[in-house]
Parts: structure tokens; sequence; C-alpha cells
């Protein structure tokens, strides 16, 4: 991965101590800003990526070269209007876009940390971030918000830190990751560790790449992002420049050279280990059991202004797990607001096109920054 | 704003937490939250209606008062309003029920069936009668249990729940209701407006 140094960084010199038990010490945090941070600093976003995301929310990529994974939700003139609010975004720990991961060099043997990095957990992601709101002296954030795993990271923010923002959003998420979920992240690992080239998580000292094994992770993966409907509308049984069937194990239908498609191009710019790494996390994060099965406690000291999205199509985040958030947000008298979003877009809807999501995080974001 | 909402409003107190049930586009909460410092909250069936109420800044959540009002802890609000929707529940007993579990005193409103002018359209024309507050047709009509203000107040008074206040409201008038004049209300009133209280 070029270019990475290009990346802006603060190195964390306050130890941090991991739910593994481990403490990590000097450790640098990657990350992108957009906009301007007022006088009165009180117009500070700050988003929380998915899985594979990265701190390049908007504009250009500099590393991919493609358009930041939330150009629809932020940009100027957008629901996160730049003109107007000052979005912070980083690279989670364990991730590879700069910020601690594991692929970083262990200084004391000078090799690439592979699987001898720590595991990582969503309440670490989240207390190595919030360094960002020392660095940049913003004693309260206006919104923290984020999709999937990033909403993940906000449900975790606000238990960590009850009145750092004013107003939440997590989008298409939950509050315990399900069965179902652990068992399709369980299948990405599986895959990427049975590619020989894997060695172990040793593969970069050994100029090696498990390039197929993360690539058929990302494929599966791609499948549970879509809906049925949204893959049958656009693909359906539609051949793949040919004008019959081959009979061999070619990529024939179009949806095949598509999913291939988008796990050599993930390979590009993502780090196997890191797949594994940021996974576990999100398989490890129950909020509910952090609070001994009551979700109402993680917020209970919060006076946050919540809003919870979720997307009728989205059958990973399903919005019966959202409406757990509302539920347990209204159980103690907070103030949350709800929507589902109509959507045949699936699980990437927070990540497409959808005007209607984008015109309602709109008004709500604005409406909320001009109240007391 | 119908006059039917400033009824409501007059009978929400000040500085108090209500939850508006059925919220639709947020007008009546506008009105409670910017002129009697309400502490509003609404709850609305419709996603279009859901994100209007979004864009005016009012926390509503998308859900189904039948099926939602559960996540809502005991006596959590001061008001709980419903205008205009108890006829069109599956289980209107269940939802007066849930109403005065979560709120200390509750604001109900029906389109009276007992109005003289739709007894007169079933009686003379022998159709399901079709006014201003009643304008589906009986195929169309989201109404499944419709109720005079007569069953209502009767209602009450067998389920032992208090009757606050009992208005009749026809050609923008109000009036108490009592005992002595239902029979008459019953039949001049095109909507009874409740305040109720177990």
């Amino acid at each position: 991965m070029n270019n990475i140094n290009k990346t802006k960084k603060i190195i964390v010199d306050k130890p941090l101590k991991l739910d593994c038990g481990k403490i990590i010490n000097n450790f640098p945090i990657a990350y992108e800003t957009y906009g301007t941070l007022n006088e009165k600093k009180d117009n500070a976003i700050l988003v929380f990526h998915a899985l594979t995301g990265d701190q390049f929310v908007s504009g250009v990529n500099p590393i991919t070269k493609k358009d930041g994974w939330w150009s629809y939700a932020v940009g100027p003139d957008k629901a996160m209007d730049t003109n107007k609010y000052f979005v912070i975004c980083s690279n989670v720990i364990g991730g590879c876009m700069g910020s601690y991961g594991p692929s970083d060099i262990d200084p004391t043997t000078n090799k690439i940390l592979g699987t001898t990095f720590p595991v990582v957990t969503i309440n670490d992601m989240v207390n190595a971030q919030y360094n960002l709101l020392d660095f940049f002296k913003i004693d309260k954030l206006f919104c923290v918000i984020g999709g999937s795993m990033g909403g993940m990271q906000v449900l975790q923010f606000i238990n960590n830190f009850p009145n750092k923002a004013k107003i939440a959003v997590p989008i298409a998420c939950t509050a315990s990751h399900s069965a179902q979920n652990i068992a399709f992240n369980e299948l990405g690992r599986q895959s990427i560790m049975a590619d020989a080239n894997w060695l172990n998580g040793n593969y970069s000292n050994e100029n090696s790449n498990p390039n197929k094994g993360l690539s058929v992770a990302r494929m599966a993966a791609h499948i549970t992002y879509l809906s049925k409907k949204g893959l049958q509308e656009k693909f359906g049984r539609k051949l793949q420049k040919r004008d019959d069937l081959k009979f061999s194990f070619d990529a024939d239908f179009q949806i095949e050279s598509y999913l291939r498609h988008q796990g050599s191009v993930f390979v590009d710019r993502f780090d196997a280990n890191s797949y594994l790494y940021i996974t576990r996390a999100m398989d490890y994060f129950d909020l509910i059991k952090q609070h001994d099965g009551n979700l109402s406690k993680a917020f209970i000291q919060s006076k946050t202004k919540f809003f919870v999205i979720s997307f009728t199509s989205d059958w990973l985040y399903p919005t019966s797990e959202n409406k757990d958030i509302v539920i347990a947000l209204n159980a103690i008298g907070a103030d949350v607001g709800f929507v589902e979003i109509e959507s045949d877009k699936g699980h990437d809807s927070f990540l497409l096109n959808v005007p209607e999501f984008l015109s309602t995080l709109k008004n709500f974001i604005n409406t909320s920054y001009l109240m007391n | 704003m119908k006059q039917e909402f400033k009824i409501i409003a007059n009978l929400v107190e000040k500085n108090t937490r209500a939850l508006d049930v059925g919220c639709g586009d947020g007008i009546l909460m506008e009105f409670l939250k910017n002129n009697k410092k309400i502490d509003i909250r609404g709850i609305e069936i419709s996603k279009k209606n859901v994100q209007k109420c979004v864009g005016k800044g009012l926390t509503v959540i998308e859900g189904d008062a039948e099926k939602d009002l559960i996540q809502f802890p005991d006596r959590s609000f001061d008001f709980v309003i419903l205008s205009q929707t108890l006829q069109a529940f599956l289980n209107p007993e269940i939802v007066i029920n849930e109403l005065l579990r979560v709120g200390k005193k509750a604001i109900v409103t029906i389109p009276n069936f007992g109005f003289w002018k739709v007894r007169l359209h079933l009686l003379i024309k022998g159709t399901m009668p079709i006014t201003e507050n009643l304008p589906d047709e009986w195929y169309t009509t989201p109404n499944l249990h419709m109720c005079t203000i007569k069953d209502f107040f009767n209602f009450c008074n067998n389920r032992k729940i208090k009757l606050d206040k009992a208005l009749a409201f026809h050609n923008k008038k109000t009036s108490f209701i009592k005992n002595s004049n239902l029979n008459i209300k019953n039949l001049s009133a095109e909507l009874g407006i409740f305040l109720i209280e177990k």
C-alpha cells in the first residue's frame, strides 16, 4: 500500500489499555478532515467508518484514487455539509490505512506484526479515536455518526463518553453482533486462513499475500451487503459478454464476474490480517452484555439526542436489531427518533445514493444543529 | 391548525412531557412544543410523515401504536394524545389501556358515529355513512371499530376510567358532556374529546 505515509496522523502518547489486557503506547491514528472547525468549536462531526472503510470519507481517496466511501453523504451541500460542519474521520486501530494495525512494524524485531498484533475491540477503537478530540481541542462534538460497524462505534462512544456529543446517529447497526453475522465473518476469516499464502499471518515478512483468500472473503461478504431483489434486478441471469453458457467454470453470469471484480479490487486496497482483526472486533461487540443484559444502562448517563436509521431490505443488520436500540433508549426516556428507510439496496443502502435517506439525514442534522 | 388540535392543546398543561400517538406530520407537536413548552415525542406509522417531522426538528419514532407503545415505561408521560385513530385499531381496548399505562393522563378524540347526520345517512340512504369526519367508503375505510360518544362514555364508566373532561365538538364550538345531556350531545356533536385517567 503506497502513499500511506502521506496520510495525516497523530501519535497518541497516552497509554491505552486494550480490552485484551495489553497496553499500547505511542501508536498512530491516521485521520482526515473536511470543512472548517468554527471558533466556538461546536460544529464537529466525528464519522466512524465500517469494516472496510477508512478515513477518506469524501472527495477523492488519495490511495485508491476513487471517491471517498461516503461521498453521497459528506461534502459541500450534502447531508453532512462541509460548508457548515467540520467532519473528522479516522482509520480504526487494527486497520490498514495508517492507524496502528497488524501491517505495522514491530520496532523490537523490525518485522511486520501480523498476528502478533493484539486482538482489538470496538471499545478499543473508540477509546483510541477519542484522542482526536484532545488533538483538535474540541470539548464536545456536535455529532457522532456511522453505519454498520461505524454505528456500533457510535453506540460505544456514547456509552464511554456520555456527554461528549450533542447528537448521535447510529445507522444500520446493532447493539450485539448476531450469530448470523459472526458466522459470515468466520466464513471470511476461514477463507483467508485457508489460503496457503497466508502463512499464519506472516505473509508480509515472506513477500507473499493471501489474495485469493481475501478476495473470496470479500465476495462472500459483498453478497450480504445486497438484497435478493436488488441482485435480481441488477443482474438476474444475465450472461457476461457471451451469447450462451460455456459449459465451464468461467464467469458465465454477470453476477459472477461482478463478484470476482469486487474481490480482486479489494485485495489491492486491504490487508488480509486487518480483515481478520476488524471482523473479530465486530463479533466481540455486545453492548448488551457489557451492561448485564440491560442495554438502557449504556445510555443512562447521556443527554445526547439520538436518531436511529435502518433500511427495509437490510437483512444483515435488520430493522428489528436497530429497533432494539430505540426501545432501550425509550425505556429511559431518552430523546430518540427512528425511521426505517424504504430501499432495495440492502445493507449497503447507507453508502449509496438513497435520496430519502440522505434528505432525512440532512434534515435531522441541520435542525439539530440549530437547536439548543 | 385545525380546531380540534387547539382544544387538545388547551387540555395539555404547560412544561409537561407528552406523547402524540399517530402524530402525522407533526402539526400538533410543533404547536405544543413552541407554545406550551411541552417536551413532546411522537410515534407515527407512515415513513413519509416521520420524515416530515424530522424536517421540523421533532423527535418521532416510526412505529405502530398497537405494537410499539410497549417500549415506554409506566407513567413516563404526563399526557398521551390519540387523535381520531382509536377506531382504526384492531383492539381499541388494549390501546386505551396502554395509553393509560404510559401516560398519567390521556387525551382521546373520536369521530362520533352517533352524530345525527351519520344516523340520518344510514336511516334514509341505507348505506354506510360518509361525512366530513368519516370520508371513506366502507371498503376503503381504515375504521374498524366505530363508536359513539355515548359508547365511549359508557366504556369509561364500565372500566372505571376517570373522565376528567368530556367535550362535545360541533360547528367550531365545544361544550361539556355530562350524564344529564349525554343523549343530546351524542346526537349533536361530530367529535368527542376526552381527557381520561385511570
